[in-house]
């Protein structure tokens, strides 16, 4: 029983930190309807130039300092590039934009920062706890936190403040958004550059963790499965998700993969989401959208 | 109009500049290597590495030597990303260079090699996988146009059993021992799982295998499992970024680092850095050690680096990928060198550099000749043998830099030879192939 709750208590802290990356996805995607391929991207971007500022032997404030004003002007970058050349387009067409967004960012990383492995380490420790018998990282129990924040400031910024409620505005409809008034133009840089803010920390969470390097790339689909389990336009959704997500990899590695050859933690996540999406297909905290023809 | 138009002119200049930058190079008279590198993705910190010790080595034989006996070497570089599917068509796209077509081809894969080997075979272009690959293509009779020197996965797994041999107080008390084989789940992953097994029942030591899901960022399942089992000893099959992963979660469930034993693709600085203190005293084979004190490191640095003309960032010389890669350059230069003997001082055929990889014979006067001393051990390889005979050196990663802990260990070649034979005649079978007769 023991065994088991740790591997469950781990698969959840793991899933935490899936729900940092889907977090950006949600944002972006509730913001403007736009599925964003990039995110991943996103997150390498961010957290490669905050090592290699790090690495100058700058402070760490004002590397994040520097790193934030590079997510901004990226933001702003894309909306000038790449959406607003795309406005009233069809979703699908904003969804094609953002995978050509994620090689050029990607590749844009590389060219400017290298392809070298970076180690991170910002003074969160990363040792084991013992809770009651319970071998318990204490790096994912800060990821919990930070998620947990995170997940807070953020329903909150959506439905307290006019911002937010203009975001929403915004991803029911473009136009009719432009017609009361809502800027679209500084709404989207501001969804972007608080996305990029959201794969900033998730760059650093898992840059820890795992070292920056290209790979942090691939967290994006660990994030997929969590998104379609929690609901695309849902923050909670994203968190709830993510920590499905963990806990079920986890729980199926253990007690399933040894009888079918192991490594089952990569495609499991898809299976358990595909079988989701034929029972619910808005996912757990997803909006249901009624379209009249 | 007019700064539309300036802008056109400069992208055509650019445009046609990049063009016609790596065509202008190829002479008549030039040996072609193909460079299959990735610069790009997730494993370029690989491929920039190896194949920017490769070109740095085959650059200082141009500028030192003038060449191989006078003739130049020259190469293009072709993306593959570390993809299959990209290697194939780089290696479609290169095998044909002027003036004689490829050399020999590098895949820096186990997926590209085990693609390209039947190619290899049809188009008369030897293969090279040093240190990677098929292991039972060490035997030249079924694979003559494919090479695994100087040493492959199997036998390197005999020496890491040998290590932890001597580790525990002899071969004897390996008995009732559990050993963990956490591996990639891959190709490259499983390779060594037939020879482990072999081993198990020679030795009686227990093992089990771990796959751990490509990439490897998530392994929390798995080294709970371990924790769970609790082996004696792991050893690690990674590559990228499931090496740090591994070693930190190693960390997390209290595994001590010094009973982890990797492969040389889990024994870069690349590998361990990022772990921090995780992987301190973590131990990894290799078929070389790291640093330049080495005489042809020195010359490396003298007529290449030093003049700006390097092929990888200056601070990465003397890294475990960079001084792999000056063994891929030395193992390219001695069978181009070999062949000439036969064949001429001349640019020459896939099919002529072919007699010059069959024909090595690296001992150590031609080691300590080539400034590798202590960086290499002696190849030798035939007809049969296409691996030659290499061996292995343990390092320790102390926190800072990979310290070699043992001398040359030699691996248990009486236990591997009949395997990669019997492995090789099955696949002989299979492929309708017959085998060479060797004399």
């Amino acid at each position: 029983m023991t065994f088991f709750l740790e591997v469950l208590v781990g698969g959840l802290l793991s899933g935490a930190m899936y729900s940092l990356v889907a977090l950006g996805f949600v944002l972006i995607f509730k913001a403007s309807g736009v599925f964003n391929f990039a995110q991943g991207a996103m997150v390498l971007f961010s957290a490669l130039t905050l090592v290699s500022l790090l690495e100058k032997g700058w402070n760490l404030w004002m590397c994040l300092g520097i790193t934030l004003a590079g997510m901004v002007f990226l933001a702003y970058l894309i909306e000038r590039i790449v959406l607003r050349p795309l406005v009233n387009q069809p979703p699908l067409a904003l969804f094609l934009a953002t995978i050509g967004l994620a090689f050029a960012i990607e590749g844009i990383a590389q060219a400017m920062w290298g392809t070298q492995v970076h180690g991170l380490n910002v003074g969160i420790p990363d040792v084991p706890l013992n809770v009651k018998g319970l071998l318990i990282s204490e790096f994912d129990i800060f990821t919990g936190i930070i998620a947990a924040v995170l997940v807070a400031a953020l329903a909150l910024f959506f439905s307290k403040t006019r911002v937010g409620r203009a975001l929403r505005a915004v991803a029911d409809d473009h136009e009719a958004a432009l017609t009361v008034g809502i800027p679209l133009r500084h709404i989207w840089v501001i969804v972007w550059a608080v996305a990029g803010i959201v794969a900033l920390v998730a760059g650093i969470v898992w840059g820890s963790r795992v070292g920056v390097q290209f790979s942090l790339v691939l967290i994006a689909y660990k994030a997929l499965p969590a998104l379609i389990l929690g609901g695309l336009d849902s923050v909670p959704g994203a968190i709830a998700g993510g920590l499905l997500i963990g806990a079920s990899e986890k729980l199926a590695e253990v007690y399933v993969g040894p009888f079918v050859g192991g490594a089952i933690e990569s495609w499991f996540p898809y299976m358990l989401a595909l079988g989701f999406l034929l029972i619910r297909p808005e996912g757990l905290f997803g909006e249901v959208h009624i379209e009249r023809v | 109009m007019q700064t539309s138009k300036k802008w056109f002119s400069i992208l055509c200049v650019a445009v046609v500049s990049g063009v016609a930058a790596p065509v202008a190079t190829v002479q008549a008279a030039d040996q072609f290597v193909p460079v299959p590198i990735y610069r790009t993705g997730p494993y370029a910190a690989g491929g920039t590495g190896i194949f920017g010790g490769m070109m740095d080595y085959m650059h200082m034989i141009n500028e030192r030597d003038g060449g191989v006996n006078g003739v130049k070497l020259t190469w293009e570089e072709c993306e593959t990303e570390y993809k299959v599917d990209r290697g194939v068509e780089c290696y479609e796209r290169l095998k044909n260079k002027p003036p004689t077509g490829a050399a020999m081809f590098h895949p820096l894969s186990t997926g590209i090699t085990y693609a390209t080997i039947e190619r290899g075979a049809a188009d008369k272009i030897p293969i090279v996988s040093m240190g990677y690959g098929r292991a039972d293509a060490s035997d030249g009779r079924v694979f003559p146009y494919t090479f695994t020197m100087p040493i492959n996965y199997w036998n390197q797994n005999t020496a890491k059993i040998k290590f932890i041999g001597t580790k525990v107080g002899g071969m004897d008390k390996l008995k009732g021992l559990k050993i963990a084989n956490v591996h990639h789940d891959s190709a490259y992953g499983k390779e060594t799982i037939p020879i482990l097994e072999a081993q198990a029942k020679k030795y009686g030591f227990h093992v089990k295998h771990y796959a751990v899901a490509h990439p490897g960022l998530e392994q929390k399942a798995i080294w709970l499992q371990i924790r769970q089992d609790k082996p004696d000893w792991i050893i690690l099959r990674g590559w990228g970024v499931m090496n740090p992963t591994a070693l930190k979660e190693a960390a997390r469930v209290g595994f001590p680092s010094n009973k982890i034993v990797g492969v040389w693709w889990s024994g870069s600085e690349e590998d361990v850095r990022p772990a921090g203190d995780s992987a301190k005293g973590y131990i990894a084979a290799g078929f070389h050690p790291a640093g330049t004190d080495f005489p042809v490191i020195q010359e490396i640095m003298k007529h290449v680096q030093n003049k700006g003309k390097g092929h990888v960032e200056k601070d990465r010389v003397g890294t475990m990928y960079y001084n792999r890669g000056v063994l891929h350059g030395i193992v390219t230069v001695e069978a181009i060198r070999t062949a000439q003997k036969k064949y001429g001082n001349k640019p020459l055929t896939g099919e002529q550099v072919q007699f010059g990889l069959e024909h090595l014979k690296i001992d150590e006067a031609r080691i300590k000749a080539l400034g590798a001393t202590a960086l290499m051990s002696p190849i030798h390889t035939d007809c049969r043998d296409h691996e030659g005979g290499g061996m292995v050196k343990f390092q320790e990663w102390n926190g800072q830099k990979w310290v070699t802990i043992t001398d040359w260990i030699k691996p248990d070649f009486a236990l591997t030879r009949p395997l990669i034979e019997e492995s090789a005649a099955k696949y002989a079978q299979e492929k309708g192939i017959k085998p060479r007769t060797c004399k």
